[in-house]
This record gives structure tokens, sequence and C-alpha cells, in this order.
């Protein structure tokens, strides 16, 4: 387990560090959720924490990124996020036109400063 | 709530599931995340084969992205394992919370196979949203088309992305890979009516990267516990004061 990833076979790696962890949770759920309503506390409590950790991967991605978005400054990406939200608000509760404003904003943003 | 809609068959449900899918914002948002995603495959020296695969096994866009991000940058297995493993928890209490919702009289263990696997952010919020007005008997059906709906725009749009790569210039690869937080984002503060679910949200944006920044471990499972823990402890409070 001490090797780098890259020194096991990807499909290998693709099996035991993407498949199974995410399935193992699915697996736990399925069995958990068996004689649950979905009124119960523990569903609704469960609602409550995926919301959360769903939420803060969210705000991870977008405040500490990787890859080709990390070229692009934070200030930019905030400003993109905000954005978003402004016209998803003004524009009817549209999640279509505020990932669209997002986007632009953040193309535009990313034009005149990326790094 | 107005009245379910029923389907003369399964199949019809199936493909009703299959177009919902396809006529979401979520598919444009699967297409710009898996384009992207190609492009990084591309870049990690991966084949289009691969990503194939890991979309129809893992299923999860942030664990993909770990995964192929760790092929580049590198990091041990135990590293990678233990990253993708905490981002895969949000995954069991989103199966807690479906399956109630799917499950009728008489459905078998083996019925909710398929929907525990295809479980991912995209099919969840879809599913909570569209499934409450689908009789209960081709929940399971609709639910299942949903999923292929999803799962086969984003192969599509992986093997796209994946030889479109070399022609892709960085910024616009940072745009694509905007895509995935953006639109998960909105589509949770569209689905966030409740006081409960908004509390949850907010909370959630604020503690993951708070407690990622002051460098708790397993960040991400705490922010799940503790935020949504507080938004069901002031839920609970509001109901026992009205």
């Amino acid at each position: 387990m001490k090797a780098a990833v890259t020194e096991w076979g990807p499909y290998l790696v693709l099996i035991l560090v993407g498949f199974l962890p995410n399935e193992v949770w699915r697996i736990v759920g399925l069995l958990t959720a068996r004689g649950l309503n979905e009124d119960s506390e523990v569903v609704i409590w469960s609602r409550t924490v995926a919301t959360a950790l769903l939420a803060g991967v969210i705000a991870k991605l977008i405040l500490f990124s990787s890859g080709e978005l990390a070229n692009i400054p934070l200030p930019v990406r905030i400003g993109a996020a905000v954005c978003a939200f402004a016209t998803y608000i003004g524009v009817k509760r549209s999640v279509f036109a505020g990932v669209i404003a997002g986007e632009v904003a953040l193309l535009l943003g990313g034009f005149f400063f990326a790094r | 709530m107005s009245a379910a809609v029923t389907f003369p068959s399964s199949g019809a449900a199936y493909f009703s599931g299959v177009k919902s899918a396809l006529l979401s914002v979520f598919s444009l948002v699967l297409m710009g995340t898996y384009i992207g995603m190609g492009a990084l495959a591309h870049a990690a020296d991966l084949s289009s084969g691969w990503l194939a695969l890991s979309t129809m096994l893992v299923w999860a866009a942030p664990a993909q992205l770990i995964m192929i991000s760790a092929f580049s940058t590198g990091g041990t297995l135990f590293e990678i394992a233990l990253a993708v493993t905490l981002s895969a928890t949000r995954l069991f209490p989103m199966v807690v919370a479906l399956l109630p919702l799917l499950r009728g009289p008489g459905t078998r263990i083996r019925d909710m196979l398929l929907p525990t696997h295809f479980t991912s952010i995209s099919m969840w919020v879809e599913s909570l949203r569209l499934l409450p007005a689908v009789a209960r008997e081709h929940r399971i059906a609709f639910c299942n088309g949903l999923s292929v709906g999803y799962m086969g725009t984003a192969v599509t749009s992986g093997f796209v992305g994946y030889y479109l790569a070399a022609g892709l210039p960085p910024l616009l690869a940072g745009v694509l890979l905007f895509l995935t937080p953006m639109s998960f984002f909105l589509s949770t503060v569209h689905n966030a009516r409740m006081m409960i679910d908004k509390l949850s949200l907010v909370l959630g944006l604020a503690l993951g990267p708070l407690l990622a920044y002051l460098g708790v471990q397993l960040d991400l499972m705490w922010t799940g516990i503790i935020g949504g823990s507080l938004a069901y402890a002031v839920h609970r409070v509001r109901e026992a004061t009205q």
C-alpha cells in the first residue's frame, strides 16, 4: 500500500481505490435503509448529513481547486460563484441561467487574470 | 401534491426516466464535467476505455477526479484510497434517504441493487425531486432509466473530452472543471426548499473549507456529521416549539 499509485496497474487501482470504497458505502446504505420509511427521523438526519457533506465538497472544489481550475485566481472563482448565485435568484430561480452566468464570469475573469 | 403519474408498463416508466435525464440540466452538467474529466484522463496518460469503465463502476465524479489526479500528481495507494473512501461517505446517507422512496410492498432487495449502485449526486437530487410524483410501483424502473440516461451521457462525454483534449486550451479546461461545483451548488440550492435543507447547505458550505483549512483529519466526514446534525437539531427545536 506504500507504493506510489502509478506503480500499480491502472485497472487494479480502479477496482481497489475507485470501485470498492464507493460501493461499500452504497451497500451499507442499502442494508441500513431496510425497514426505514422516508419520514423517519434517521432518514431526515441522513439527508441533512448528505446535504452538508455535499455542500462541503462543493465549497472545497471552488476554494481549493486542483488541475486547470487552480490556474484561475481564487477571487475570480469566488466572484464567479457569487455571480452564478445572483443570476439564479434574479432569473426566476433558473439553475441553467445561473450556471451559464457563473461560467461566463469565470471565463472572462480567467481570461484577464489567469496566472 | 398533484396526483401520482402512472405508466402503462415498467418499460414506459423506464423510458420516461431516460427522457427526464436527457432533458434535465444535469445532463448538460454531466457533459461538461465528463468532457473535462476526459481531458484530465488524457493528460494523465490513462486510456479512454479506463475512463469509461471507471465512470460505470465508480459513478462518482469527485472520486474519479481524485483518482485521475493521483495518476498525474502521484500519491500512495493508501492516501488515494482514504481520500476516495471519505469522498464516498456521502453515498451512505444518500442511499438511506433514497431507498424508502423507491420501496413498495413486495420490493425485493435485489430490485434495489441497481438503484443502489446508480446512487450519485445528480441522480439523487433529481430522484428526490421527481420520484414523489411517480406512482410507487413504477419508481424503480423510472429511477433506473434516469440513471442509465445520466450514465450514458457521462460515458459518451468522457470519450468526447478525451479525444478533444489535445486541442483544449487550459483556460477552457478550467472553465469545464468549474461546471461540476457550480451546477451541484445551484441544484442543491434549488432543491433546498425546506428550512432544514437550507441550513444543512449553508453549514456545509462554511464548515467544509473551514475544517480543511484547519487541517482537521477526515474533514469531509465531520462537515457532514456536524453540519447535518446541527441543522437537524435546529429543526427538532423549531418543531417542538411550534
